[in-house]
């Protein structure tokens, strides 16, 4: 195990790289989204990644688990490079959970088998193990009355949370989140971020797109500043938001924040 | 409600508002009638004419239906009984009963093989029906019935069907065995077990023709309902995986796959069905070696099957288009691969949002059977208007036979249609 190091919050940091992202460069159509994005993930690090609407900042997480596929440049996910080998994609999905904005539970299972598809045919887990596997994590966001009711009955935040859930039980060593507050009710953006919180005290490596900056102050070890495709700023929560030297990220802020 | 004045704007609620029930709906038959029959000028003069037609067609029906006689051996004994009665000539349908439900070529003395057939179609039919309240064992009884019902139907050997089961078993097998490691390579080993099953299990059965043979009789003799029964109920069980895979073919990356699905399914779908009947029945044959014994009926089920697989696959291809791209994105985000995703995520919610448009291609499908009567082959319509209208005994009953087809066809196109949506509706899981 590489040194330790321990941030502000006391969660710890290792200096074992996760994710490696190298002169990245994606195009849709010949609209140029994401331009020379380098970008180096440690294990056990919490990422924050915000901007204005349009900026590439989902598209570079959903190249991450190839739901995006870049044209130039290179990423590595725990040493597996991100080729069109189908193999390689495949073993990265299984290590890279993912949260939705508009969560896409499976409908037409229960909860419970939401949760337990993915162990049971992608790990081949045993149906027994993998449902206890399931309830243990449902626990942990709270809500394992539900596990025999159908998404559709549930609410938002809980739907959230069961996709969280749904996520953990492939034990992932990296969480992408794209904007998963952004779909709920107020009231019920709280109960989802006290799952993320959780989950990053644990030491969950994150990279979190989201606008919630209270969130970022509190968990996040970096906060990238994502304009136009590009990387504009990123910094340890406290300098980027009480000091910001971009002017685009200081009009950014003072408009989330002017409130 | 006196806490709520506009006096100041501050408000706060002291005690809560209890739920109160709606308020009583006046009820009566009286009222009912009057708000939905008569609640205007228009209103009444219509529930009146609407009535007028009602009784028109009922005093016509039912004096025919009463007064028509069952007995009577040809088209003069009912004259006679009937009169000026008005009744109907039901006497013909007791009289061809046999030949309206199987044909007048198939041996009467064997009528109680196809008979048995489809009462064993009451026994396998439910297990695939109803298969989430009943146990999974009883699904062997819908897996066996296809070669029962093809020996009791077809007879000779019973070794054919024997080594047919034996090959799908094999090969499901040995599928189920190595599905861990690919859903591709398994389907593909599977499919090649049960072809080599099928080829020395040929050359068994060449061996032995006779072996526990019962006597065998030719599809040129099937006829009646029971044809049309026999290629309703095979046309729509194979077309439906036919056209799950043209429409999952249609949707692939694969330009040469993507390209020989859309063909086909353009191209099926635009010919009439009449004349694919009629390549099978006469242009098929000029392909073939002229040695080769093609079954008529196989080419025809071969026919219609694609015909209606076309339209499946376009009904499929809607319902896949219908979900939305994060079923697919949540899918793949988990790690599974492409015939996980289709058979776990995608196909179970395509197919419950495609099932009507199913239920209409299967039903359409049903009906057009009787569409081979014009490759003279004698079913229902082809039995009614060959052999029974032109006899001599029953020139001229027509009403009488075209009611009871409908009246066939009917009660089986009303029961599918039933049964999907009640299908329809132990599937909703979203509860909105």
């Amino acid at each position: 195990m590489a040194a330790l190091d321990t941030n502000p919050q006391g969660m710890t940091v290792s200096d074992e790289v996760a994710i490696e992202i190298k002169n990245m460069n994606k195009w849709f159509g010949s609209f140029h989204v994401l331009r020379d994005i380098d970008l180096t993930v440690q294990r056990g690090e919490r990422i924050v990644i915000c901007g204005p609407s349009g900026s590439g900042k989902s598209t570079l997480i959903r190249c991450i688990n190839a739901l995006e596929e870049h044209q130039q440049g290179s990423i590595v996910v725990d040493g597996t490079p991100l080729s069109s080998d189908l193999k390689n994609i495949d073993k990265i999905r299984s290590e890279v959970g993912m949260c939705f904005q508009h969560f896409n539970l499976f409908p037409h299972l229960t909860i419970l088998e939401n949760c337990t598809l993915a162990p049971i045919w992608v790990r081949k887990t045993p149906k027994r193990e993998a449902e206890e596997t399931a309830m243990y994590f449902l626990e942990k966001v709270r809500i394992p009355e539900q596990a025999d009711k159908y998404p559709g009955q549930l609410s938002g935040g809980q739907q959230q949370r069961v996709a969280i859930a749904r996520s953990l039980c492939m034990r992932p060593r990296v969480m992408l989140f794209d904007e998963p507050t952004s779909a709920l009710d107020p009231e019920m953006i709280k109960e989802v971020l006290d799952t993320m919180i959780q989950l990053a005290e644990e030491g969950m490596t994150m990279l979190c797109v989201t606008h919630e900056m209270g969130f970022a102050r509190q968990v996040a070890n970096r906060v990238i500043f994502m304009d136009a495709g590009q990387i504009v700023e990123q910094n340890e929560p406290e300098a980027f938001f009480n000091n910001p030297q971009n002017d685009r990220t200081k009009l950014f802020l003072s408009q989330i924040l002017g409130h | 409600m006196s806490d709520t004045h506009a006096q100041s704007v501050a408000f706060v609620r002291r005690s809560e508002i209890p739920p109160a029930p709606p308020p009583a709906r006046e009820t009566g038959a009286v009222k009912w009638v009057r708000e939905n029959l008569f609640s205007g000028a228009f209103n009444s003069i219509m529930t009146i004419v609407g009535l007028l037609i009602v009784f028109y067609l009922l005093s016509g029906l039912i004096p025919w239906i009463l007064n028509g006689t069952w007995e009577g051996s040809d088209i003069r004994d009912c004259r006679e009984i009937l009169g000026n009665s008005g009744g109907g000539c039901f006497a013909v349908l007791a009289e061809r009963w046999p030949q309206l439900l199987f044909g007048f070529q198939y041996p009467d003395y064997l009528r109680w093989r196809p008979t048995l057939a489809f009462v064993l179609l009451a026994v396998a039919l439910p297990p695939a029906l109803f298969a989430m309240y009943l146990p999974r064992w009883t699904l062997a009884a819908t897996a066996l019935y296809p070669f029962a019902a093809y020996w009791l139907i077809w007879g000779g050997t019973i070794l054919a069907p024997v080594v047919a089961a034996l090959g799908i078993l094999a090969g499901y097998l040995v599928f189920k065995a190595i599905e861990k490691r690919g859903f591709v390579t398994a389907l593909a080993a599977g499919a090649a077990t049960a072809f080599i099953v099928w080829w020395i299990g040929g050359l068994i059965v060449g061996e032995f023709p006779r072996m526990l043979s019962i006597e065998p009789v030719p599809s040129r003799q099937m006829g009646g309902f029971m044809l049309n029964l026999i290629l309703g109920v095979i046309c729509v069980s194979l077309s439906i995986p036919l056209g799950i895979v043209l429409a999952l073919g249609r949707q692939s990356r694969l330009p040469i796959v993507k390209g020989f699905c859309v063909v086909f399914i353009e191209f099926v779908r635009g010919v009439p069905l009449i004349t694919l009947l009629f390549v099978a029945n006469v242009v098929l044959a000029y392909f073939l070696p002229p040695d080769a014994n093609f079954d008529l009926i196989i080419r025809v089920i071969i026919m219609i099957t694609m015909f209606a697989s076309a339209y499946i696959a376009e009904v499929i291809r809607g319902g896949l288009a219908a979900l939305p791209k994060g079923q697919y994105e949540a899918a793949d985000s988990l790690g599974l691969d492409y015939p996980q995703a289709m058979r776990l995520i995608i196909l179970p919610q395509a197919l419950k949002i495609s099932i009507p448009g199913i239920v209409n291609v299967a039903v359409g499908l049903f009906k057009d059977t009787t569409l081979v009567s014009v490759i003279s082959m004698f079913d229902l319509v082809g039995m009614i208007r060959g052999p029974i209208l032109s006899s001599t005994d029953w020139v001229g009953v027509y009403w009488e036979l075209w009611a009871f087809a409908c009246l066939l066809f009917f009660v089986v196109c009303y029961g599918i249609s039933q049964y999907s949506q009640w299908l329809e509706r132990q599937l909703t899981t979203d509860h909105r």
